[in-house]
């Protein structure tokens, strides 16, 4: 009686909420139409168009392009240049060369050496080994040298968006009124395709390494930002209390109290930007990082998808390392004091140091400085041989299913065509209606405005219809990635099995730097918009596929137990109860999905996507930024309209990517 | 060593002025080496004579070789800047040579790269011989149904390269009135594969496509008749009606390593081929997926009397 009580419970105020909820989806909508109902007519028979009204636009590429050429014809004599951007532009160049030339002297041995005993220091001896074996494959497979610029690079970027992120997350946590101020930037940042971030960089410093290490720290400077003004804010009451009676001055209560406190988010804030930078090294190949990612870059440009993952590989293997290590050090900051056995402290960081410094002179003295070239494989010869013949067998004329080619073609016909021309047909005003329905309905009147404005923005910039063709393509993505990631998702739920084989399978693909995805996708889907979408399914579905995991395997144990004991079937259980109670990680993978697969969607511009990614790149390539940065801001204000169009009420800080 | 670093720093940009156009590749010169930092463009041709001026450089010469993957537009900012040195295949920028070698005299010329360039538009030549009237483009509005694709709607599509390419192909659809809706494939990997899987099926295409390139050995293309190209008919973006011209590709340094750059910039600049030596070199690369490197030491090892004469005294 007792189970039977507690199950109905739930239920008897299922409607009651739920009746609640229309009526106030109702009053929204109400609402709402009667706003349309005064505007539209008015704004109708102003502008009567079904495009966005031509009179509405603000046409910048003019002024852009003025902007453009100002720059190129004063960088080498105005003193804005001369005295800021250049010493910035100087600056980054000569840490970079330091880092990268401590890394060379360090040779090959001294390098591997100083990873595997920080890995060890910081989160033992599993990890150190792994790392180890990490970086020996970087030069197996012949890309010492990139390794070592990329990392450069690297170091340079975390070290910066760190210092960068301390000092406005410190700003943030210790004033109110500045953290109101910050708080909804860091959000919009972190939904930004990085993509965006390129052409602004460009504009000023032209192509070449200070412009990429710049563009990273914009990008992977918010996590850590938020993250310490999240712990400095989070402090415990009690213990800040405590230390104000010590007479402690408000110095001593920041560096003794707070700080320390707050140790557990600043290692996750390095985790991400750390994540985040690597991901953006990769991506700022296009505006000449050097490195891997240029190694990636190069080998698409003759189609060989086996040279490309020689290149990718390490970088996963970056990924996997760094993102472990660093989340190891966070586990064991929380875990109990260390057991005697290790060495800890100074002594142990000594002990670190001095064996890196003997290695490394061990291996110059022997010789070894450089990777030596006989010890490197080839793995691109038989990954091409496989895509190869996936391509001869799979792409069309299979009996019964057809092709890969022909599956890219129906969608592309019966999917994408009638969603874009649909999108394109609707008249301006209404798209916005639907934006601020949409987003009302699922957050507030807030998120509702911001997204009807961007949505706004996006028409007076000119480019209302390669949006919607982009959009288009978003949301044929996203549809598809999340009946593919839910249905993943509930079964790795239910299966404890699945969910670990998934889990490495699953690490793997989010840290897989976006470009590799493009070429197997035109082999598999010829070039167009089909192609695009495949390769942004692919990307967003491993964060969608783990939230909804996660948010299943969150549903309170007490309430599937009592449904259970209700004789509830299965498929009972999970249509009636977890899914309704995992409903704020559902929303939260749509958010995500979506925010992922615009990302790639823009990318897609470089496999024949068209619309508001092939802008962007065309920006790129022929140094017409003016094109490219509107383009960019479009991008920039979609990603804003849907991330604010899917975002429930109640965010969360984490990035899927 | 941080202390060491961050004092480097401060001399290092500390005071005065700071010219960012001066400012080199931070991997440039590593280790006391002597390093040519080269402009890569994204097609195999251009590749390919990166390869060989690598391969000689670096073997011959004793150079430390960087190359950057840079778009054709952007490379002759970096160019200017001496972010790279030399750009080895130009395919004719008129606005950017104005402006940098005549105006700002940061890139000078470096001669002729030896290979001569022409943009066309392109069918396979299995199709050509089936329909020997598709390579006349008056014709080509008879054929636009069995061009069709799914991503060009109820036209035929005209398969465009990557957005960096010089292409008119827009406007001429227009201005020559062709039932036709240009396709960009985003990138040349894309339009290769592309093209690629077309001719495994035998189906038919129009391609935008340029000489020289390796993957006429592979798939076999005839040139559809445009209207003939004269002086100046080019001259305005948005009229254009008429073919591509033959350009003669163009080496570019950056005006002070070709003061500075002692052997290297010489050996840049005598660098001179032919359109056969590049696509041997080409083919080897993107086809027979030999490494850059290979492929170059293959062909110096066959052509020693032509590149000698590249090596300066």
């Amino acid at each position: 009686m007792a189970a039977a009580s507690t199950a109905t419970a739930p239920a008897a105020d299922t409607p009651r909420f739920g009746a609640l909820l229309r009526n106030r989806v109702l009053g929204k909508l109400l609402l709402l139409a009667v706003v349309a109902a005064v505007l539209v007519p008015i704004v109708n028979a102003r502008w009567a168009s079904g495009s966005w009204p031509h009179a509405l636009t603000v046409d910048l590429t003019g002024p852009l392009g003025k902007t453009s050429d100002w720059i190129i014809d004063n960088r080498d004599s105005h003193p804005l240049f001369l005295y800021f951007f250049g010493h910035i532009s100087n600056a980054v160049v000569v840490s970079v060369r330091g880092v990268y030339l401590v890394l060379l002297a360090a040779g090959w041995a001294g390098v591997t050496a100083a990873a595997g005993l920080i890995a060890w220091r910081v989160a033992g001896l599993k990890l150190a080994a792994s790392a180890v074996v990490a970086i020996l494959v970087c030069g197996w497979f012949g890309m010492w040298v990139p390794t070592m610029q990329t990392l450069a690079l690297m170091i340079v970027a975390v070290l910066a968006s760190v210092v960068l992120g301390m000092l406005l997350g410190l700003a943030a946590g210790l004033s109110d009124r500045t953290y109101r101020a910050l708080r909804p930037v860091l959000d919009t940042m972190q939904v930004f395709p990085a993509y965006a971030y390129l052409l602004p960089v460009v504009l000023v410093f032209g192509i070449g390494v200070p412009a990429a290490v710049l563009a990273t720290v914009v990008y992977a400077a918010p996590p850590m930002a938020r993250l310490t003004a999240l712990g400095l804010r989070g402090a415990d009451g009690g213990v800040m209390e405590a230390v104000a009676s010590l007479g402690a001055t408000a110095r001593q209560r920041l560096l003794t109290a707070r700080l320390p406190l707050a140790r557990k988010q600043l290692l996750l804030g390095l985790n991400q930007t750390i994540m985040m930078a690597l991901s953006m090294a990769v991506i700022a190949s296009v505006i000449g990082a050097g490195g891997l990612g240029d190694r990636v870059y190069q080998a698409l440009a003759s189609v060989d998808v086996g040279a490309a993952l020689a290149a990718g590989i390490p970088i996963v293997l970056l990924a996997v390392i760094l993102d472990r290590t660093t989340a190891a050090a966070g586990e064991r900051l929380g875990a109990a004091e260390p057991d005697g056995r290790r060495l800890h402290g100074p002594y142990g960081w000594g002990v670190a140091a001095v064996l890196t410094v003997v290695v490394a002179l061990v291996a110059r003295l022997a010789g070894r400085i450089d990777w030596p070239d006989t010890w490197t494989v080839n793995i691109a010869d038989p990954v091409n041989s496989a895509v190869d013949w996936m391509t001869d067998h799979l792409y069309s004329g299979v009996p019964y299913i057809g092709g890969t080619a022909d599956w890219a073609g129906h969608f592309t016909t019966w999917v994408l065509d009638p969603l874009r021309d649909g999108l394109q047909w609707l008249p301006w005003w209404s798209v916005l209606l639907i934006v601020a329905a949409l987003a009302w309905l699922i957050g507030t009147w807030r998120t509702a405005v911001t997204a009807v404005l961007a949505m706004a923005a996006i028409g007076v910039l000119g480019v209302w219809k390669p949006s919607l063709d982009t959009l288009s393509q978003v949301l044929a993505a996203v549809a598809v990635t999340l009946v593919v990631g839910f249905a993943v998702g509930i079964a790795a739920a239910r299966s404890g099995r699945l969910e670990r084989l998934l889990r490495p399978v699953l690490d793997v693909f989010q840290t897989m730097p976006q470009f590799v995805y493009l070429i197997p996708v035109v082999a598999l889907f010829g070039v167009g918009r089909a192609p695009a979408v495949a390769a942004a399914v692919v990307y967003a579905l491993p964060a969608v596929i783990r939230i909804t995991t996660q948010g299943l395997r969150e549903v309170d144990g007490a309430a599937m137990e009592s449904a259970r004991s209700m004789g509830a079937t299965s498929g009972q259980q999970l249509r009636q109860v977890q899914l309704p109670l995992a409903r704020p990680a559902l929303l939260l993978a749509v958010n995500q999905g979506v925010v992922l697969v615009l990302a790639v969607v823009i990318i897609g511009g470089l496999v024949g996507g068209g619309a508001l990614g092939y802008e962007v790149v065309f920006g790129l390539a022929q140094g017409d930024l003016a094109t490219g940065l509107v383009g960019g801001a479009a991008i920039v204000c979609l990603g804003l309209m849907l991330d604010r169009v899917t975002q429930p009420t109640e965010r969360r800080a984490k990035k899927g990517a | 060593m941080g202390l060491a670093a961050a004092g480097t720093l401060l001399v290092a940009t500390g005071c005065g002025a700071a010219d960012m156009t001066k400012q080199s590749s931070p991997y440039a010169n590593a280790q006391g080496a002597k390093t040519v930092t080269l402009s890569v463009q994204s097609w195999v041709g251009a590749q390919s004579n990166i390869a060989v001026a690598e391969y000689l450089l670096k073997h011959e010469l004793g150079y430390r070789v960087d190359t950057v993957q840079v778009d054709e537009v952007p490379a002759w900012d970096a160019l200017s800047q001496g972010r790279v040195d030399a750009i080895m295949e130009d395919w004719g920028h008129p606005d950017q040579e104005q402006r940098y070698v005549k105006d700002k005299k940061t890139i000078v010329k470096g001669g002729d790269l030896g290979v001569t360039g022409h943009i066309g538009w392109f069918v396979p030549t299995y199709f050509a011989k089936q329909h020997p009237d598709v390579t006349d483009w008056k014709n080509l509005n008879k054929y636009a149904s069995q061009l069709r694709t799914p991503e060009s709607g109820g036209k035929g599509q005209l398969l465009d390269g990557s957005p960096s390419y010089v292409t008119n192909d827009k406007a001429l659809v227009d201005n020559l009135k062709l039932k036709y809706q240009v396709v960009f494939s985003g990138s040349e990997a894309a339009q290769i594969t592309q093209i690629k899987q077309f001719a495994k099926a035998k189906k038919p295409f129009l391609t935008y496509w340029y000489q020289p390139q390796w993957l006429f050995k592979k798939v076999p293309m005839t040139e559809v008749k445009l209207p003939a190209y004269k002086d100046g008919c080019d001259a305005d973006p948005k009229k254009v009606a008429c073919a591509y011209p033959k350009t003669p590709l163009q080496k570019y340094l950056n005006a002070d390593f070709s003061k500075n750059g002692g052997k290297a910039a010489a050996f840049l600049k005598n660098f001179k081929w032919t359109t056969e030596d590049q696509n041997e070199v080409s083919l080897l690369i993107a086809d027979q997926k030999l490494s850059p490197d290979e492929a170059a030491k293959k062909w110096i090892d066959e052509h020693e009397s032509t590149w000698r004469s590249w090596l300066p005294k």
